[in-house]
């Protein structure tokens, strides 16, 4: 497959989406809990980022602030040049429709909606022609261009996750979240859907942010963050399953910046 | 358990009160219908409660129903001197009871509701004989006095010693009021008055001066039995009169109250019933719901060791303690349901006196046990599938009730609907009493099998109605087709309300407007008089009223009809008399044999229906017995096709005359004389007959507009009562909407992440809702059509011959179902929109 014709826009210069001096505070006064404390991050474009930590670390509100899908407190996101923290609810729906793709942890798709229908829903509900040839490329590459009539209850859940890939993908996003992807899968069934999203990387130069806990699905990755209490405390370059592994451990008890 | 379920209970307040709502209404309409008419019992039974005779004789002739002066059926005064004479008879009185008398008060207007009787009568002092108690004044003595009934006296605003002005079968009568009389304990009359006068006085104005009595009351020496003094006066009187005992007749008098009030009964019961069964659907439909939406709940609770029984149970507690707090609610509901319904009647004429609603026991344990069971029955069934989830299912994402086929549904109803359509359709075919029967019990059957079937056709039909959404409102059109295409039991649950309540709204509409336009029809085909003369309930007035119309300028002729109730071949009808010239100038019937001018002296015109009917041809004798015991004999001189209401024996008034019927005119046609100016012609009628107030003068166009627009009123009442399960369709349609956005939590935030709008959001709740209430619109009113068609068919020989579908009106209410689904959809599509994204998502 070339895949000049075929890739993602990577025109604009600079990074997918970037945050600075990101802080999110849930509740207020005694019970105000610190998610986020002042993180400042880059996405470069065409990379795959994989976000960790411990639970409570601050890895899906990092994820869900950057997508448009929760306010900030202070700071400001950017996708692209757009700043989020500006935009109104409409226009960030636009947003997250026209430039962001998003894969859940379960419950992705439309029960009522056929799988091909659910790929192609984010540019229905915007009333976009579709990029036949774009989604052609996509659908070949999960692998499911026989199962495209089928309903998602049809598919096992493997199929539906790469579904909910290929939908993200079809819109030509700037960038695809995916909120643990492989959380509700087995490791076979998981492999297909991390290694649909790293083709989608090598091939379309797309930009993917995944937040995991599971070290194999990070070694998917180009790129870890990994955080704690709500700060970045550490980056990894070509992640392997056991490197990833060890960092992680060195959280248990001592993660704590004191 | 039972704190589990309790618990569950307050948990779901929202879908609690939606549910909730349901049955408080549903009880509110039966309770509410069933105080209404124990209301209407009481006081109608009251009426008579306080006539406390002993024995009641009265002339065996029955009237056939409201008798009149001139064809009251009476008793001889000697029957009275023979019964007082009779022994164990302690006291006897006459009584003259008519309707014929009409007070006027002093703004010119008759007492009294219209339609209801406006009686003369005669002033008796002794209480033991009659239910008369004077409150003010004396009675009645000499003649030009009368005594009025409190009611009376107090609206019309005279006092003792004022001039009452009346008008009595023999005219106008300005009289003295000598005193007040309240009747019986109350004085509650429910509409009708009376004008009481001494005997003789009263039987000069009511009985033509014979000195005869109505009815005879008897009060028995103490010591002997209402029986054997029944026993004893039968033995004295002889035939011709009825001998009952002072129970008897009062058992008689209820049970022809509950007689004529039985319509209006079966008529509000229908509704309530029609509210129950939908609200029936609304509480199974959310108890579904609920039952789905907790399944992993449930299957978490039978994980951890409760039994099926404990998980049955547990939800019908639920059920049980839901309903009886919506019973309690309903049951005051009800109470404001019965005052609007006395309101609602009120507004429309039917002005009903009463002492307060009567809110019997009965009512209140129906109301509970309504409530109860209903909510129950509702639950039962969801509970019982409940429990068939698997504990397994629990730790699973995906938990789904178990669905059973649509198949058994689909046949059982489309069997019902067909046999129900095709039982229509032999009814229409047949026409008559059997026929109309068959009518019914095919609606009914139709009605039932579109309800069971709807599920089954839910989906293609919803997704034939719903074809140009996806075109019109792009994918969110699809979705929200889809969305109501997904569950078809609870889109046909949701939509049935609307459907029951359209179907019964357009068969309604469209079978008044064709009475409508049958009367309108025959009016035109039959009438030629410009002006139609006449009093209210048919209420004979004296002929000095054609008289005097003959006499006004640019009349050019008059033709007075009495109508006299009379059996013929033991068949109780009323007998047209006219005379039959001057009536052939004013109407034009179709006649087959002879005409209205070969009646003359001793002959009768048939409608060939009636002489089919009763096997008679031209020339054959006809036997009429008058309401005074007195037999005519006619022979048919002419035969014509019944048109509309004209229709039965018509002769010569002459001959009534001759055997000494003293009637007056019910009616009196006017032909205006050529190139009059009509409009200047009625208001001198209105002029001349300004001392007549009970007595108006219509043209044509006004007959026919008082006739359609009493179609109308009575299609209002019923429209607006119909209107209670178009309300209930609403809700049921909100309840649905609430619970399915519920239920599509994560997937309405999982559209809202990918980009749909708040906007497209509620967009596609909206359609959902609308394309549901088009689908039960649809049905219904297919069914309307179908309903009204046969009806109109099956009645064509009782006059309704033109069918006429509204169908500028049945578009109205198609839209305006569409705008009930709209606007039910309004708050859970503004609740769906505010969704927040990431709980949306999370929700569990």
């Amino acid at each position: 497959m070339s895949t000049a014709p075929l890739s993602v826009p990577s025109d604009e210069a600079g990074p997918a989406a970037r945050a600075v001096g990101l802080t999110k505070v849930y509740g207020e006064g005694d019970t105000a809990v610190t998610a986020l404390d002042a993180v400042s991050v880059e996405f470069d474009r065409g990379r795959f980022t994989a976000i960790m930590g411990p639970s409570g670390s601050g890895k899906s509100t990092l994820m869900h602030v950057c997508a448009g899908l929760d306010s900030v407190t202070s700071g400001k996101v950017y996708i692209g040049d757009v700043d989020l923290t500006t935009l109104k609810d409409n226009d960030l729906t636009r947003l997250r429709r026209d430039a962001v793709g998003f894969v859940f942890q379960a419950f992705n798709l439309v029960p009522t909606l056929s799988a091909l229908e659910n790929i192609t829903l984010p540019m229905d509900i915007a009333g976009r022609p579709v990029d036949q040839e774009w989604v052609d490329a996509v659908i070949d590459t999960i692998g499911l261009r026989d199962r495209l009539r089928n309903r998602p209850s049809q598919l096992s859940g493997g199929q539906q996750q790469r579904v909910a890939a290929a939908r993200a993908l079809a819109s030509r996003p700037q960038i695809v979240f995916a909120d643990e992807p492989t959380g509700n899968l087995d490791s076979r069934a998981g492999a297909e859907v991390l290694s649909f999203l790293r083709r989608s990387v090598d091939e379309f130069g797309q930009t993917i942010v995944m937040v995991t806990h599971d070290p194999t699905a990070a070694s998917y990755a180009d790129h870890v963050l990994f955080l704690a209490d709500g700060l970045i405390v550490d980056t990894m370059e070509d992640p392997t399953p056991d490197r990833v592994l060890d960092r992680m451990k060195g959280f248990d008890g001592k993660g704590r910046r004191s | 358990m039972l704190r589990s379920a309790w618990r569950s209970l307050l948990h779901h307040k929202l879908r609690l009160i939606l549910s909730g709502v349901a049955i408080v209404l549903g009880v509110g309409f039966v309770v509410g219908t069933l105080i209404f008419t124990d209301t209407l019992n009481t006081t109608f039974t009251n009426l008579f409660a306080d006539t406390s005779s002993d024995v009641v004789v009265t002339p065996a002739q029955d009237s056939g129903g409201r008798a009149f002066a001139g064809t009251v059926p009476t008793m001889p005064g000697s029957t009275l001197d023979d019964v007082r004479a009779v022994q164990g008879v302690a006291a006897a009185g006459g009584q003259v009871l008519v309707d014929g008398v009409s007070v006027v008060d002093q703004a010119g207007e008759v007492l009294g509701t219209p339609g209801a009787p406006q009686f003369g009568s005669n002033w008796s002092d002794d209480e033991r004989l009659t239910p008369f108690r004077l409150v003010e004044g004396r009675g009645p003595s000499a003649p030009n006095e009368v005594a009025l009934d409190s009611v009376s006296a107090e609206k019309s605003g005279y006092s003792v010693g004022d001039t009452v002005r009346l008008v009595t079968p023999t005219g106008p009568l300005s009289v003295t009021l000598a005193g007040v009389f309240r009747y019986g304990t109350s004085g509650n009359l429910a509409g009708a008055t009376i004008a009481a006068f001494s005997t003789d006085f009263a039987q000069e104005l009511l009985l033509g001066g014979e000195d005869a009595y109505t009815e005879i009351d008897v009060v028995a020496s103490e010591s002997v039995t209402q029986d054997a003094l029944a026993a004893a006066v039968r033995a004295v009187v002889g035939d011709g009169v009825t001998v009952r005992t002072g129970q008897e007749a009062a058992d008689d008098a209820t049970a022809q109250i509950t007689e004529g009030l039985a319509f209006v009964n079966i008529f509000l019961l229908v509704f309530a019933g029609i509210a129950l069964f939908v609200g029936t659907f609304i509480i199974l439909n959310t108890f579904s719901m609920l039952v789905a939406q907790r399944s992993r709940e449930l299957a978490l609770l039978r994980a951890l060791g409760a039994t099926r029984g404990q998980l049955v149970r547990s939800l019908i507690l639920e059920s049980a303690v839901l309903g009886l707090v919506g019973a309690v609610l309903g049951i005051a509901v009800g109470v404001g349901v019965a005052f609007g319904l006395e309101g609602l009647f009120g507004a429309l004429g039917a002005d009903i006196p009463t002492e307060g609603l009567v809110v019997l026991p009965r009512t209140i344990v129906v109301g509970v046990a309504i409530g109860v069971l209903v909510t129950v029955i509702a639950a039962l069934s969801p509970a019982i599938r409940a429990s068939r989830i698997p504990p397994m299912a629990a730790l699973r994402d995906d938990v789904a009730l178990p669905t059973r086929s649509l198949r058994l549904r689909a046949v059982l109803g489309t069997l019902l609907l067909a046999g129900g359509l095709a039982a229509m359709t032999a009814g229409a075919a047949s026409g008559g009493g059997s026929g109309s029967q068959l009518v019914g019990l095919g609606v009914v059957g139709a009605l039932v099998g579109a309800i069971v079937v709807s599920p089954a056709i839910a989906g293609p039909l919803v997704r034939v109605l719903g074809f140009a959404f996806p075109r019109l409102f792009g994918t969110v059109g699809s979705l929200a087709v889809q969305n109501a295409e997904r569950q078809p039991r609870r889109t046909a649950a949701t939509a049935s309300a609307l459907m029951i309540g359209l179907a019964l709204v357009s068969a309604l509409t469209i079978f008044a407007t064709s009475a409508k336009a049958s009367i309108t029809e025959v009016i035109d085909r039959v009438i030629g008089a410009e002006f139609l003369v006449s009093s209210g309930a048919q209420r004979p007035f004296p002929e000095q009223v054609a008289s005097d119309l003959a006499a006004t300028e640019g009349v050019a002729a008059v033709a007075g009809v009495k109508l006299v109730p009379v059996q013929v071949a033991d068949t109780g009808t009323l007998l047209v008399a006219a005379d039959p010239g001057a009536l052939g100038r004013m109407i034009t019937l179709p006649f087959v044999a002879g005409s209205l001018a070969d009646v003359g002296a001793g002959g009768v015109a048939v409608d060939t229906q009636t002489a089919a009917d009763q096997g008679i041809a031209a020339g054959d004798p006809v036997s009429v017995q008058l309401p005074t015991g007195a037999t005519l004999e006619y022979r048919v001189t002419a035969l014509y096709e019944p048109a509309g209401a004209y229709s039965g024996y018509v002769v010569d008034r002459a001959s009534l005359a001759e055997a000494d019927v003293a009637v007056g005119d019910s009616f009196v046609y006017v032909l205006a004389a050529e190139g009059a100016d009509l409009g200047q012609l009625q208001s001198d009628l209105e002029a001349g007959l300004a001392d007549y107030p009970t007595v108006q003068v219509q043209s044509q166009a006004e007959f026919k507009a008082q006739i359609t627009s009493s179609v109308d009123q009575i299609l209002l009442v019923m429209v607006m009562l119909l209107s209670l399960a178009i309300l209930i369709a609403i809700l049921g349609i909100v309840n649905t909407l609430v619970l399915s956005v519920v239920e599509r939590t994560r997937e309405i935030g999982m559209l809202r992440a990918v980009g749909a709008l708040r906007r497209q959001i509620r967009s596609m709740v909206v359609l959902e809702a609308l394309v549901i209430a088009v689908f039960g619109a649809v049905v219904g009113l297919g069914l309307g059509v179908w309903f009204a068609v046969s009806l109109q068919r099956t009645l064509v020989d009782q006059g309704i011959e033109v069918l006429e579908i509204p169908w500028a009106g049945l578009a109205f209410f198609l839209v305006l179902a569409g705008v009930v689904g709209v606007l039910a959809a309004l708050w859970p599509a503004f609740r769906a929109g505010r969704l927040n994204v990431l709980e949306a998502i999370s929700t569990e």
